[in-house]
């Protein structure tokens, strides 16, 4: 989520004088005669339009094509095409849950037993059928500790898979997925989760065809020819045809997929432009139906021309700043509070990120589950001072130098300068320092709880609060600030076995409350995905997720309407 | 015999350079704070540790060393730790083509352009021209290429719709990279140009020629083009290294698929074995290009051998 640096102008050009001009053109003049130009009438998008193929921008190149290996969102936009999970994403509503590779499921009273029953009409790419066996030898591979898949802890929600994951336990048959049969699953849970549907939804839970990867391998070795086109087997609406490293990667329609019927693209390209401004130009130039971002300082000029393709939409993650709590200053939990009522977030959104994000006043993002955190931190000097005080500094003067720590990137630098700011002006301190580090090397600061204050961002892994609220729990890996609090472990705890949700987030907004009122986090704002979107494009609804199914995305051109460009 | 001898020494020279550079670069990636394994998403630290030992980080820093060497003699550079299911072998010899591609179409776009505009500056010396086109190299010199792509993307590209802006496949862009770096290297070249035909011209053998009364184009051309032409011969192998590895900016304002962003990301994203085949495949490159250079002077001017 921080798109590079742009370094771009958009003044006249100063190469325009006569015989460079004339030499210029000559040769340009040469190479179209040669033919290197594409000068056909006809765009990429027009013509993929016709062919049904969508033409998506997607961020950076991915890492693999292995659902145990990646954990970027672009990476899980691939996967999301090749690969079915038990439970899929509705094309239209975060809410609900489309029947995946399994057509039911059902939990027992706590939620800590799920059974799915799995159709037996899905099939691999290959024509093999899809069973149960598949999903346990997959969950025993990323938990499998000799694979060390980065993104593991996702599947910790089995019971034991903590413990096989991290070596303690050796038999496999102990953690809690069993095939009753072909086609029958059962999960059992470490503790009990009514929003399990949701979270089998993430790519993680994606099955791989077993003897796929033991053809080229062994079951936990990761970086085998498995993945290649030609080699590689998935049971998604979509199989891979084609890669080539910071190109693209083309999928096509998968002939063995049990609804093939209903989907409705021939095929997806997926092309890797991390260049932001790249991206916008290759969508203007005909080139994309869909851009992955849209470059903050571009945004305006297309509200302003009010371009229908530009879409801005609420998304699930959230922008703060984690404080260390076992450091001074920032182990003061008062001096924290003046911190985070001195930030004005409203300024931060409209006059620094200017992308349409949402001043953040709690640090889960609102949701249309129905999850409201409690609106806490509203920008109040006075308040802000008051907690200075009971801090027990006279003065903003007195606070001993401190340090906000962020990884390289123009954005984030602006970001931290205006707070810098804001605390200079509402609070007096004079002795901050801001430091970048380079994103490596910050992670592992942030790892080591080295710094004062950090700058973080979080996307939700599915629509449940608790993908936002776990990482506070004492000792979870994405703490990373010391803080920890029993009232809120308990709180939490207590949430999991609650089957009514407005019950259920009456207790996870008592935990948050605990959260925002001993400040180990500073809110600043909540996400918003800003790009654009071809005419052609249907059934592209907004979602919070962002997880759209590409199966149900349609291309169309609307003959009445004139084409733009 | 002297020249065999010299080219051998020339040789070893580079052999020991290459070895060297291997050396530096393996051990300062590896000493570099950070590592490859890190993410935004914290990934547990038993986890960090086997993957350490998947891909034998975990042994100590010399014994890897020299096991690197003994894969390397071999040609095997290893998987690369960001590009997973590929090896850094085949990472670039997929990214090679393209960064060869943009960097000969530069080399060549630099010469047609710099040359002539070299030329003929020097002919007419000290007058308007002669200013306004070093004047005009000398802003080609300063503009960066990453002001320069933008620009003939956004003129050349989206206004008069000559060339797609981005993407390798059945696309023109790669000619857009070609033409921004062509251009950066044509005013090195052109200011290169005229600087050394201006010594050429003001030599004695031209002034002889000329009091025979030889034509001027004959003076320019036959004459003094042979020698005013060398310096830029001796600049075309770190030129063209130059390109084929300076391609960075380019390939990501067009989107190629190049050598030049693995050189980058890799750095970055602490893919140790990626780090380690750039910098080698790089180096490899800027000293055979040297080597050439240095053996076809030695064969057109003697004097270059006792210099050296």
């Amino acid at each position: 989520m921080t798109p590079p640096a742009p370094h771009e102008t958009h003044q006249g050009s100063p190469l325009h004088p006569t015989l460079f001009g004339r030499l210029l053109s000559g040769f340009l003049a040469g190479a179209l005669l040669l033919g290197l130009t594409s000068c056909e009438r006809e765009s990429r998008v027009d013509k993929a339009t016709k062919e049904k193929i969508l033409l998506l921008g997607n961020g950076a190149e991915p890492k693999a094509l292995d659902p145990h290996i990646v954990s970027s969102v672009g990476d899980s936009n691939i996967l999301r095409s090749l690969f079915e999970g038990l439970v899929a994403y509705h094309p239209k509503n975060d809410m609900l849950h489309e029947p995946g590779v399994a057509e039911r499921w059902e939990s027992n009273e706590d939620f800590s037993e799920w059974r799915f029953f799995l159709r037996n009409d899905a099939r691999w790419s290959n024509g093999d059928p899809v069973t149960a066996h598949d999903f346990v030898y997959s969950y025993n591979r990323i938990l499998h500790p000799e694979m060390a898949a980065p993104y593991a802890s996702m599947l910790y929600f089995l019971k034991n898979g903590e413990a096989f994951n991290r070596g303690e336990i050796d038999d496999f048959s102990q953690v809690g997925v069993k095939a009753v049969n072909d086609f029958e699953l059962v999960c059992t849970l470490e503790r009990p989760a009514p929003y399990f549907p949701d979270v089998v939804k993430h790519t993680t839970w994606l099955p791989i065809h077993g003897p796929t990867i033991e053809k080229f391998g062994k079951m936990t070795d990761t970086y085998t020819e498995w993945q290649k086109p030609g080699n590689h087997v998935s049971n998604g609406a979509f199989r891979l045809t084609d890669w080539r490293i910071n190109a693209y990667v083309k999928v096509r329609k998968n002939p063995h997929y049990w609804d093939v019927k209903n989907v409705k693209p021939n095929g997806i390209n997926f092309y890797p432009i991390d260049n932001t401004f790249t991206e916008e130009k290759a969508f203007r130039n005909g080139l994309l139906h869909y851009t992955y971002v849209l470059p903050n300082n571009l945004i305006s000029a297309y509200e302003k021309s009010g371009d229908p393709r530009l879409r801005k939409e609420t998304y699930n993650g959230s922008y703060f700043f984690r404080c260390n709590v076992n450091e001074a200053p920032t182990n003061n939990v008062d001096f924290r509070r003046a911190l985070a009522y001195a930030i004005n977030q409203e300024t931060i959104v409209n006059f620094v990120t200017r992308g349409g994000q949402q001043p953040a006043y709690g640090f889960t993002p609102p949701s249309e589950a129905g999850y409201h955190p409690p609106d806490m931190i509203r920008h109040d000097p006075d308040v802000a001072r008051e907690f200075l005080t009971k801090a027990g500094y006279e003065s903003g003067a007195d606070v001993p130098e401190f340090t906000i720590m962020i990884n390289t990137s123009e954005s984030h630098k602006d970001i931290a300068v205006a707070i810098q700011d804001m605390w200079k002006k509402t609070l007096g301190i004079e002795k901050v320092k801001i430091e970048n580090q380079e994103w490596k090397v910050f992670q592992q600061t942030v790892q080591d709880i080295e710094y004062q204050v950090s700058r973080a961002g979080w996307i939700g892994d599915y629509v449940d609060p608790n993908t936002f609220l776990s990482m506070w729990l004492s000792g979870d890996s994405n703490n990373q600030t010391g803080w920890s609090n029993p009232d809120y472990d308990r709180l939490m705890k207590e949430s999991a076995s609650i089957s009514d949700p407005a019950e259920r987030y009456a207790k996870l907004v008592a935990a948050e409350t605990i959260l925002l009122s001993e400040v180990p986090v500073l809110p600043v704002y909540w996400y918003t995905r800003v790009y654009l979107l071809h005419p052609d494009v249907k059934n592209w609804h907004p979602l919070l997720l962002d997880n759209h199914p590409y199966k149900h995305i349609d291309l169309v051109r609307d003959e009445s309407e004139e084409t733009p460009e | 015999m002297e020249t065999a001898r010299y080219i051998a020494s020339r040789f070893a020279q580079s052999l020991f350079a290459l070895l060297c550079i291997i050396t530096i670069t393996f051990f300062l990636a590896r000493l570099a704070p950070g590592g490859p394994f890190l993410d935004e998403k914290a990934v547990p630290e038993h986890l960090i540790e086997q993957m350490n030992k998947n891909y034998g980080f975990d042994k100590p820093l010399p014994v890897q060393y020299f096991l690197y060497l003994g894969r390397l003699v071999q040609g095997d550079l290893g998987p690369s730790l960001g590009n997973k299911g590929f090896t850094v072998n085949e990472v670039i010899s997929e990214g090679f083509p393209v960064s060869f591609l943009l960097g000969i179409s530069g080399l060549v776009i630099a010469l047609l352009i710099g040359v002539p505009v070299g030329v003929f500056a020097a002919a007419k010396r000290n007058t308007g021209v002669d200013y306004g086109l070093m004047t005009l190299a000398m802003l080609g010199i300063c503009l960066p290429t990453f002001v320069i792509a933008p620009l003939l993307g956004e003129f050349l590209g989206l206004r008069l719709g000559w060339f797609d802006v981005a993407m390798w496949e059945n696309s023109s862009a790669w000619f857009l990279g070609a033409l921004t770096l062509g251009l950066y290297y044509s005013a090195y070249i052109a200011r290169l140009t005229r600087g050394s035909m201006l010594d050429v011209l003001s030599q004695d053998f031209i002034r002889t020629a000329r009091s025979k009364g030889v034509a001027p184009l004959t003076i320019l051309f036959k004459h003094a083009f042979r020698g005013g032409i060398t310096p830029v011969v001796a600049y075309l192998g770190p030129a063209l290294a130059g390109l084929i590895g300076g391609s960075f900016v380019v390939e990501t304002v067009f989107g190629l698929p190049g050598l030049g962003q693995h050189f980058i990301k890799a750095a970055t994203n602490r893919d140790y074995w990626l780090i380690n085949g750039t910098v080698t495949v790089f180096a490899i490159l800027i000293l055979v290009m040297n080597f050439l250079v240095d053996v076809i002077q030695a064969w057109l001017d003697p004097r270059t051998q006792s210099k050296d």
